[in-house]
């Protein structure tokens, strides 16, 4: 693989969301699609993930949500990256019913990733939104 | 991937303004290596120089992200501008890396407010002599753009970590209690490099025994003079990083050490052992894509193939592809 393909992705958990066990899966599904992971964690907020996302250089944005905050936090996200004039897709996975899947989108969420998702699904997907962000 | 394509020097000049996604893609570019980074380094030349480098190193888990992460919080709160590269390994099937050194970085800067700390996650790639490129030219570039100190934060398992950090001006080498006694230390050849010893985890059992071996193995270096010409001793520092028990006394060491090279001149020679290091990990991976050039040129395959088909001795194509190789085809740049 050559290194300018090499896709950098900022995993986190935005808010007060302790719930970590999918997010270690989707970063380990990542790092075996050969992508280089940026793991922040848990209970950032949007000032820390830009703070990375500029100092990372990261091509993707990966949100995990379990707490039903996500019609708040996932398009509080995409704002705070317009509002620091980057060009980097957010990523929204985890439990999000099918009825906020086109508002997600309306709001500018790049991709929307549930339960049911396959590994090869989930890379495809983090490498689709980077090739036409 | 469709991004706003801005030129190196604009890129340059606004990182040395202070914008931090322009300092991000120079680093991005740093990694890659190639013409670009070439620039880069060109660049940064002039303006670079100033800065205080520290290594960090030891084994995983000794809680060198941890002790990072204090230190850096620490310097911010003191007015610095303090930047860290932490190096991860990559996976050598994949390709891919998880770097979780942020995780435990809390930056110690207000909510709200623009960082005065920058921290870079850099990925091995597989390749170690990839990292003896790009470590010192990302480290080059934190410098000339005004970060101070700049901290390298290598996991200390392999010969081009422990290299990297060892041509810092200060190499620091955390060490903890129930890895082993001193002797396991010194197969990892971190003893060597160290300038400051930090015993973490000091709160644990063992603490003291693994001090205890640390202060022997110095009495052995100064009883078969193998100890710096300047009589420095490597101090050991008790710390429990998680607790910011030590930290202080870290950083206190580290600093001294500064003022240690400083006074007996000895700076200077850090600075040039660490150019040295550099251009000859150049020179060996210009010399490595020679040999891919001369194994695949018209004379050299002729060679190559009469060796693959037992003509001749492997050692007899060898020296053939020398002489390929080392046919002048470029022009030195003026």
């Amino acid at each position: 693989m050559s290194d300018a393909g090499q896709i950098r992705i900022i995993l986190a958990k935005l808010g007060l969301d302790g719930h970590d066990r999918g997010i270690k899966v989707v970063a380990r599904i990542l790092r075996d699609a050969g992508m280089e992971v940026i793991y922040l964690g848990l209970r950032q907020t949007t000032d820390s993930i830009i703070a990375a996302a500029e100092q990372e250089d990261a091509d993707a944005i990966g949100l995990s949500m379990h707490n039903a905050s996500h019609m708040t936090l996932a398009p509080a996200m995409v704002k705070a990256v317009e509002a620091a004039e980057l060009d980097t897709p957010v990523i929204v996975g985890g439990i999000i019913p099918d009825e906020d899947l086109q508002p997600l989108r309306d709001a500018g969420v790049a991709v929307v990733l549930g339960p049911g998702a396959s590994a090869e699904e989930v890379a495809q997907a983090v490498r689709d939104a980077v090739a036409s962000a | 991937m469709a991004r706003a394509i801005r030129p190196i020097p604009e890129l340059y000049e606004a990182a040395r303004a202070g914008e931090r996604r322009a300092l991000g893609r120079l680093l991005t570019k740093v990694e890659r290596g190639g013409d670009e980074a070439d620039r880069i380094s060109e660049l940064a030349h002039p303006d670079a120089g100033r800065a205080h480098i520290v290594g960090i190193t030891g084994a995983p888990g000794a809680g060198k992200s941890t002790l990072v992460s204090r230190l850096v919080s620490d310097l911010v709160t003191g007015g610095k501008r303090p930047a860290v590269l932490a190096v991860d390994p990559s996976s050598p099937l994949t390709g891919g890396a998880i770097l979780g050194d942020r995780i435990r970085i809390d930056e110690g800067n207000d909510p709200g407010e623009a960082p005065s700390s920058f921290i870079r996650s850099m990925a091995t790639r597989g390749h170690s002599g990839g990292l003896a490129l790009a470590v010192p030219l990302a480290v080059r570039l934190f410098d000339a753009v005004g970060y101070d100190p700049v901290i390298i934060e290598t996991v200390g398992v392999g010969q081009v970590e422990v290299d990297v950090v060892g041509a810092a001006d200060t190499a620091v080498v955390v060490m903890t209690p129930g890895m082993g006694d001193a002797v396991q230390a010194n197969k990892a050849g971190l003893l060597e490099v160290a300038d400051v010893f930090v015993v973490n985890k000091a709160d644990r059992p063992g603490a003291l025994d693994v001090r205890r071996d640390l202060d022997l193995m110095l009495d052995l270096s100064h009883m078969t003079g193998q100890e710096s010409d300047t009589g420095y001793r490597p101090p050991i520092v008790m710390a429990s990083a998680l607790n910011g028990d030590g930290n202080d006394e870290v950083w206190a060491a580290v600093d001294a050490h500064l003022a240690h090279l400083d006074e007996t001149g000895s700076r200077q020679a850090r600075r040039q052992h660490r150019i040295r290091t550099e251009v000859r990990a150049r020179l060996e991976q210009a010399m490595a894509r020679a040999a891919d050039d001369a194994m695949n040129a018209p004379d050299g395959a002729t060679w190559l193939g009469q060796a693959e088909r037992a003509e001749i001795a492997p050692t007899q194509a060898t020296q053939h592809l020398l002489h390929v190789l080392l046919q002048p085809t470029k022009e030195v740049p003026s």
